[in-house]
């Protein structure tokens, strides 16, 4: 059969974000699978050079806008690590509570994307619904839904008080019984069972060779997390279980995730029964003294390592980012090995990419123009105005209408 | 004796060039620097006997003369081993680990795009993470490469001025 090279992305409808991948067919069966990657680079690492230790965290904390709080922390402790900061246990608390939160939302997020990506888009609407809960109490404890900017050199910048503490456990019980009724879903439901079953195989070997990390090596019966082998924060003190699954495909990816989801509730109901009092940062020196460090964290989506190094001055010398994607990525080729082309939008999405961590200078280029220029986000926004209105749709008499609405209500 | 420090003795038998060169960090932190003659053996060595088996990310850094490479490797006890070389920043040839570890070939893309290190024996493949169009002898994270026109800076890039 004649060999046809299909592009995919970067602007598809099974991607999320754009990517670009190339898929080699004999029929609907996939010969080879290509990655380019990097059409979400925006040049952070380069920028950190420029910004100072605490403009950095603001930054780097939006390196992603699901896993901010993963990568705002991983800095901050390696920060912390050169300048000899001993950060209080209150903060580092804080740091896994909120740390487990994110990976509350992160993987009800997937679960729901996992859903619409098979078709069970009920799924789709109930985890994202059930979510809403694990996004008010971030917004709550944080101000943010997403961004949370608690993270400092140092420590964090709000406490928890015990009002947060009683509206988080209400919301942990709420969230665990949903949880408890999507693994029975999962369990039960034939039609999901057979859908993710032996799709986007990886076996343990080819797992640990390929570096996988997070739920896709765990998913494979690799029992690696970074929460436990190297801990940081206060997972030293918290006890859970590292959830593993060796049915090696889409479906132990999905149990993995479903099986940490229940043992986040139970890592934030003893974090916050042990909490201890005390200060939540100290003091950090503007300058930081010369010296390196290398930071790891579980993200939701696998290990998210961070290198620092510092010259003594307010500014970084260098700052490194490896996303848990960029871990992941290389495993997908070897999942689509033989596989349906219909296979491919599921397998993607179970290895939870995250292409913005993955890459991170956007520019938009006017070249219609005499003079082309770098268009400001202003002209950017009274362009979008104008394209809708010269296609038919013009929201002006609307927009005062608000206005003067929004007037008489103060 | 630690873990830590029982690696940092085993590193010094096989290797007396690495004297003074090895040191544990802190605690599961190793870190050594070696030169770049005697870097193959010593990351071998790392990943056969001291079970180094995960390579974490390669991180590249402009020395000024020089440019550097930190293979960051990591153990299932959660030990790291951070390990250096440089080489003159005028012919800046690394090999490539692929045949070690096959993740290695994403990160060392990285550093040929940000950096311009020149990789040898590294597979066909597309480039990472830099456009198609970008060119050759730009290399971002080179300390003397500054952003040009950006937003910010209201400048307009040279290129576009070729417009």
């Amino acid at each position: 059969m004649r060999k046809v090279v299909i592009p995919i992305g970067p602007q598809h409808p099974a991607l999320k974000e754009p990517e670009s991948f190339s898929v080699t067919l004999a029929g609907e069966r996939i010969m080879a699978f290509s990655a380019r990657l990097g059409y979400n680079h925006r040049g952070i690492e380069k920028a950190c050079e420029a910004r100072t230790y605490l403009q950095d965290i603001y930054l780097i904390e939006r390196i992603c806008g699901i896993c901010s709080h993963t990568h705002a922390t991983c800095f901050a402790q390696a920060v912390e690590e050169i300048a000899g900061l001993e950060t209080p246990r209150r903060a580092l608390y804080i740091r896994s509570i909120i740390g487990e939160l994110e990976r509350i939302h992160s993987h009800l997020l997937w679960l729901g994307v996992a859903g619409h990506e098979v078709g069970f888009d009920t799924l789709l609407m109930y985890t994202w619904r059930d979510r809403e809960v694990v996004m008010d109490i971030l917004a709550e404890l944080t101000g943010n839904r997403v961004n949370y900017g608690m993270n400092v050199i140092g420590g964090v910048k709000r406490d928890l008080s015990p009002e947060h503490i009683e509206h988080i456990l209400k919301a942990m019980d709420i969230l665990e019984e949903r949880t408890k009724y999507y693994i029975q879903v999962a369990k039960e439901e034939t039609t999901l069972i057979q859908r993710l079953s032996g799709v986007g195989m990886l076996s343990r070997e080819d797992a640990l060779s390929l570096g996988a990390v997070g739920p896709t090596a765990r998913a494979s019966n690799v029992a690696r997390d970074t929460r436990r082998d190297d801990p940081y924060a206060a997972y030293a003190e918290l006890d859970f279980k590292i959830v593993t699954d060796d049915h090696n495909d889409v479906y132990g990816r999905t149990l993995v995730r479903m099986g940490e989801l229940m043992e986040s509730y139970r890592l934030i109901r003893t974090a916050l029964k042990n909490i201890p009092d005390g200060p939540i940062a100290i003091k950090s020196p503007r300058k930081i003294p010369a010296g390196e460090a290398f930071s790891r964290y579980e993200a939701p989506r696998g290990e998210d390592v961070h290198y620092v190094k510092a010259n003594g001055t307010d500014k970084p010398e260098r700052v490194k980012v490896r996303a848990p994607t960029l871990a992941n990525i290389q495993t997908v080729a070897k999942m689509l090995e033989d596989r349906q082309l219909a296979d491919l939008p599921i397998v993607i999405a179970a290895i939870d990419p995250c292409f913005s961590c993955t890459d991170r200078l956007i520019t938009v280029k006017d070249l219609n123009k005499r003079s082309p220029h770098i268009v400001k986000w202003e002209e950017l926004r009274l362009h979008g105005i104008e394209w809708h209105r010269s296609n038919g749709i013009d929201f002006s008499k609307l927009n005062k209408k608000f206005a003067q609405e929004a007037i008489r209500c103060y | 004796m630690t873990k830590e420090e029982n690696i940092v003795q085993e590193l010094l038998k096989k290797f007396p060039f690495l004297k003074d060169k090895a040191k544990v960090q802190r605690v599961r932190r190793v870190v050594a620097e070696t030169p770049a003659e005697g870097f193959e053996e010593v990351f071998v060595y790392a990943k056969e006997d001291l079970k180094f088996s995960i390579l974490c990310t390669i991180t590249g850094l402009d020395e000024g003369q020089a440019l550097g490479f930190i293979y960051h490797m990591a153990r299932t006890d959660g030990i790291t081993f951070s390990l250096k070389f440089s080489v003159p920043k005028d012919k800046p040839v690394i090999k490539s680990v692929f045949k070690y570890f096959p993740n290695s070939d994403i990160y060392e893309r990285e550093v040929m795009d940000l950096l311009g290190a020149e990789v040898e024996g590294l597979t066909k493949g597309n480039r990472y993470p830099l456009p198609d169009d970008w060119p050759k002898d730009e290399h971002p994270l080179r300390k003397d490469w500054k952003p040009k026109g950006t937003a910010a800076s209201g400048a307009l890039p040279d290129e576009e001025e070729k417009i």
